[in-house]
């Protein structure tokens, strides 16, 4: 890949500015060639690429606010009687845990605000890398060569989770201990070892008196430091690996069109940080979250309605209420189906799935070469599919969560939530592939007709022998480009069942389901229209043109314009790497 | 009279505590029954009587002619005073249209006519009677006494914030927030429909007390942490995340995308 930018190029004043940042540390440190290599380093710019920094973003206020918890926050299951300013609770019995966390909400300087915005940020943490996911998967941003970061990423999600899962877990509340109590009855459910399982991380009999210190240590120790090791390998593989980008005119699966990082994109990222901190720390002033005075401690005998965990687990508390109740007994032992498929078995598939995905579809496509360019989710609709139909199964999961709470929002009955959702699981999914393949597939018809035959511009012409045409206005140069970017494939052809010299394939049946399968892939895709096409549709459209430019020649002058196959560098337009390498002369 | 200086606003409160007051007087001049006994007799006489007038015209068609119960609704002997009072003030008697659970509406009856109806069906049999004055006075009880009490006996169905929660088959446990001390206490000795009865022997009534001062201290509790988002926990505010916070945080990425130049 063309990427080397040895200098900072260009002419605008914010490249001048990069320069002179870039000169001035050189002249102290001496890091010329490093820096030089990297600050001028070209990042591509729009605004999804923006979802991995509103995770890392939320992260870094997790660290900072947790740190500040860690201070008063006391991890001991010891029974205490409170004696704090919260008086509904005055002279109760609970655990040191949760009493502490009391202290911090009331007695605390700042420290309801802090605890507010590290669960806030917490969720935003969750959900962002959710959708940053979702970005890098409907854009096809995991393909060859980014595999590993994709997994890195799986790894990521689970991480998070387990961060969110023991931190919620630590105040020792009514909701926290009905969560733990759950897992246990999860882990207790896993067959062969379960009990053995559940007394092993409980320290014994539940709740025990362990437990809170071990999640704390896996709360802020273990956990965080994985996650902290993971995100700093994620971002180094962005980084040597350069990031993807969209298609658009001058843009290439070879070079990178964007700003420099230094100062662009330095301070767009910087400004971005004190935004999604901002917003963070006004909706922890704001907004309730977790408001554990209200639930109370925990004890074994109380549990109260409505009890649900944050909303990235709400998914497998949904999977665990919609699962009919089936156990059976074998050789004596109760083996609980109705625990051990909702919360092993389909998150252990979803995981599964989503880790080996790109691997899957490599293999299904026989697809090896690299992609830096993202394609358009209306060109893979068997990916957007499977995606739209992932996104669907789990949002019915979720639903499935909150069931209690919709039947009393919306006066239903629970019973019958819980039957649409079971039905709902097994019927949307597959209508939500067809529809939002059929849906890609139109759009790429729409695509190849606009291609063709330009914008309907909705004027109707009547020619000088009576003749009525309607005008088509040409595409601009970027939405061409944007078009053109499509790559046809095909899917891959049918072995043969022997060789020539009549060798038998022992790969027939595997080679046959691949072809089939990449014939499912690719075989509906709507093929481009080839060079030879448009160049015939745009004679046809340059007549129509020319019929009607007697009436409008002046005004839509500078808006026909042919497209001449990539868009070098304008004054104050994103300059590619290419361009930077070959060297525009100002700047040094 | 703390007490009846902050529900005197509650006509229906004020208005049974006057007629409760009515009955006493009535009960104080029965039992010393030498001046005018026959007036005294003949006050609660005709309160009983105009209850089963009432009883026959809006409820027997449900209930039996004589409070034995017919094909729709239940036997009433023995279901006290408390029970006609909670659910004809609450509305929720006469019974609109079966469903899962009868419904609180706007009541039907004025507080003379439930008082009276309360006075019939409790003549057919004994059975709880509407709190007194003295049961519902819960100045002195202990709040997080209460709290404890509350989270072991009533949020598993009314939710730790008194918010109310589903049970199945469409019923549900109705929210706390805007119930008063009378409904409270009525709703424990007479335990309607999926509500199980809390009586004396279970929950003596120093602790009924206790219960009724914490879910009041609860219904006028601020929200420390600002926006209380219903009290819900988890699931509203999983939903103020993906609605209003993804707003404004992609917003912002658009934003700052945008402005390149
Ligand atoms: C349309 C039929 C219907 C009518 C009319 C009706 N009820 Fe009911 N009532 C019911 C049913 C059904 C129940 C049982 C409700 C339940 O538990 O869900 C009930 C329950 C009750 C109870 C509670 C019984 C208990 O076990 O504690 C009382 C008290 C009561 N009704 C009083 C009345 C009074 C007083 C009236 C007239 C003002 C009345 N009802 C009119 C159908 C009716
Ligand atoms: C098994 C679940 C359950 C439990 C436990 C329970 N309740 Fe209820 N409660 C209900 C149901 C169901 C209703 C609605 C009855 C109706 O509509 O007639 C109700 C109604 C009430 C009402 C009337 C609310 C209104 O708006 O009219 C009050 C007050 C009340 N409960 C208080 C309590 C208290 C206090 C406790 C604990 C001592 C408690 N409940 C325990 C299920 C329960
Ligand atoms: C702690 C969690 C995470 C952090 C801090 C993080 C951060 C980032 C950042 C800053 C980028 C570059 C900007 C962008 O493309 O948005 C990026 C790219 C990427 N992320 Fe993540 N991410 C996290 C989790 C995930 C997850 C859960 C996945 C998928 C399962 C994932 C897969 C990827 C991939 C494949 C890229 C390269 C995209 C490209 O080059 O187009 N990441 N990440």
């Amino acid at each position: 890949m063309s990427t080397k930018a040895p200098a900072v190029p260009g002419s605008s004043p914010v490249d001048k500015a990069g320069g002179a940042a870039a000169t001035f540390v050189d002249q102290r440190l001496g890091s010329n060639r490093f820096l030089a290599r990297n600050l001028g380093k070209v990042f591509p710019d729009h605004w999804s690429f923006m979802l991995g920094e509103i995770v890392l973003y939320s992260f870094i206020v997790i660290l900072l606010t947790g740190t500040y918890l860690t201070l008063f926050f006391k991890p001991s299951m010891v029974e205490v009687v409170y004696d704090g300013s919260y008086v509904p609770l005055k002279g109760v019995q609970m655990s040191e845990a949760y009493a502490s966390t009391l202290d911090i909400s009331f007695d605390v300087r700042g420290g309801l605000l802090i605890r507010q915005m590290h669960h806030w940020a917490a969720l935003i943490f969750v959900a962002a890398m959710a959708v940053h996911a979702f970005r890098v998967f409907f854009t096809g941003a995991y393909r060859k060569p980014r595999e590993f970061n994709w997994l890195v990423g799986v790894v990521l999600l689970t991480l998070a989770l387990a961060a969110g899962f023991t931190g919620y877990s630590l105040p020792d509340d009514l909701l926290s201990g009905t969560g733990l109590q759950i897992i246990r009855g999860i882990l207790q459910a896993i067959p062969v070892v379960g009990t053995w399982a559940a007394f092993l991380v409980f320290g014994g009999e539940y709740p025990g008196t362990d437990i809170i210190s071990r999640l704390y240590s896996a709360h802020i120790l273990l956990v965080p430091g994985l996650i902290l090791a993971m995100v700093t390998v994620h971002l180094i593989m962005v980084w040597t690996q350069k990031h993807t980008q969209f298609p658009g005119p001058g843009r290439t699966n070879d070079n990178v069109v964007g700003y420099p990082l230094m100062p662009v994109y330095m301070a767009k990222a910087g400004g971005f940080f004190f935004v999604v901190f901002g917003i963070i720390a006004l909706i922890g002033g704001l907004a309730t979250i977790n408001p554990i005075w209200i639930f109370g401690p925990y004890t074994p005998d109380q549990v109260t309605a409505g009890t649900q965990p944050d909303w990235y687990i709400g998914w497998l508390d949904g999977a665990l209420r919609l699962m009919p109740n089936v156990e059976s007994v074998v050789f004596g032992y109760t083996i609980s189906w109705n625990v051990f498929i909702p919360s092993v078995v389909i998150p252990g598939i979803l995981f599964t799935g989503m880790a080996l995905y790109p691997f899957i579809e490599a293999w299904v496509t026989g697809d090896k070469r690299e992609h830096n360019l993202l394609e358009r989710p209306r060109n893979a609709p068997v990916r957007t599919g499977i995606g739209v139909m992932a996104i669907v199964f789990y949002g019915l999961l979720w639903i499935g969560g909150g069931n209690d709470l919709i039947a009393t929002a919306f006066n239903l009955s629970i019973n019958s939530i819980s039957w649409t959702l079971r039905i709902s699981l097994i019927v949307l999914p597959p209508i939500a592939f067809y529809v939002t393949k059929r849906i890609c597939l139109g759009l790429q018809r729409r695509d190849r007709e606009k291609l063709l035959h330009g914008y309907e511009s909705g004027r109707i012409l009547r020619l000088p022998h009576g003749e009525f045409i309607e005008v088509h206005e040409p595409l601009t140069v970027k939405e061409k480009a944007v078009i053109m970017s499509k790559v046809d494939h095909a899917p891959l052809p049918l072995p043969e069942k022997a060789d020539a010299d009549g060798v038998r394939n022992k790969w027939y049946r595997v080679k046959r389901l691949q072809s089939r399968l990449s014939g499912f892939f690719y075989g509906a895709n709507i093929p481009r229209p080839t060079d030879a096409e448009i160049e015939a549709a745009q004679h046809h459209a340059g007549q129509d043109a020319a019929l009607e430019a007697p009436l409008h020649a002046y005004e839509d002058a500078d808006q026909i314009q042919a497209f001449h196959g990539g868009v070098l560098h304008h004054p104050g337009m994103p300059a590619t790497n290419a361009e930077q390498a070959s060297g525009s002369p100002s700047g040094h | 009279m703390k007490f009846l200086a902050a529900r005197r606003r509650s006509p229906i409160v004020a208005s049974s505590l006057l007629i409760l007051a009515l009955g006493a007087t009535g009960a104080v001049y029965a039992a010393v029954a030498s001046v005018q006994p026959a007036v005294a007799a003949v006050g609660a006489q005709t309160q009983v009587e105009d209850g089963k007038k009432l009883y026959l015209e809006g409820c027997s068609s449900c209930h039996g002619m004589q409070g034995q119960g017919a094909g729709t609704g239940p036997t009433l002997i023995g279901v006290g005073a408390a029970s006609v009072d909670f659910q004809v003030s609450s509305g929720r008697m006469p019974l609109a249209a079966p469903g899962a659970q009868a419904v609180a509406k706007d009541p039907s009856y004025t507080p003379e006519e439930v008082a009276a109806l309360s006075a019939y069906v409790a003549s057919l049999a004994p059975g709880p009677a509407i709190p007194t004055a003295e049961q519902l006075d819960f100045a002195d009880a202990d709040v997080a006494e209460g709290g404890v009490l509350y989270r072991v006996n009533c949020a598993q169905c009314h939710q730790a914030a008194g918010q109310g929660g589903a049970l199945t088959q469409g019923k549900y446990a109705p929210s706390l927030m805007e119930a008063t001390p009378k409904e409270m206490y009525e709703a424990m000795i007479t335990g309607p429909q999926s509500m199980p009865v809390f009586a004396d022997s279970t929950l003596p009534e120093q602790d009924k007390k206790a219960i009724m001062a914490y879910i009041t201290a609860m219904q006028e509790a601020s929200s420390p942490g600002g926006l209380s988002l219903g009290r819900l926990g988890p699931v509203t505010e999983g939903l103020f995340v993906w609605t209003a916070v993804a707003a404004a945080l992609v917003g912002a990425a658009v934003w700052i995308g945008i402005k390149a130049r």
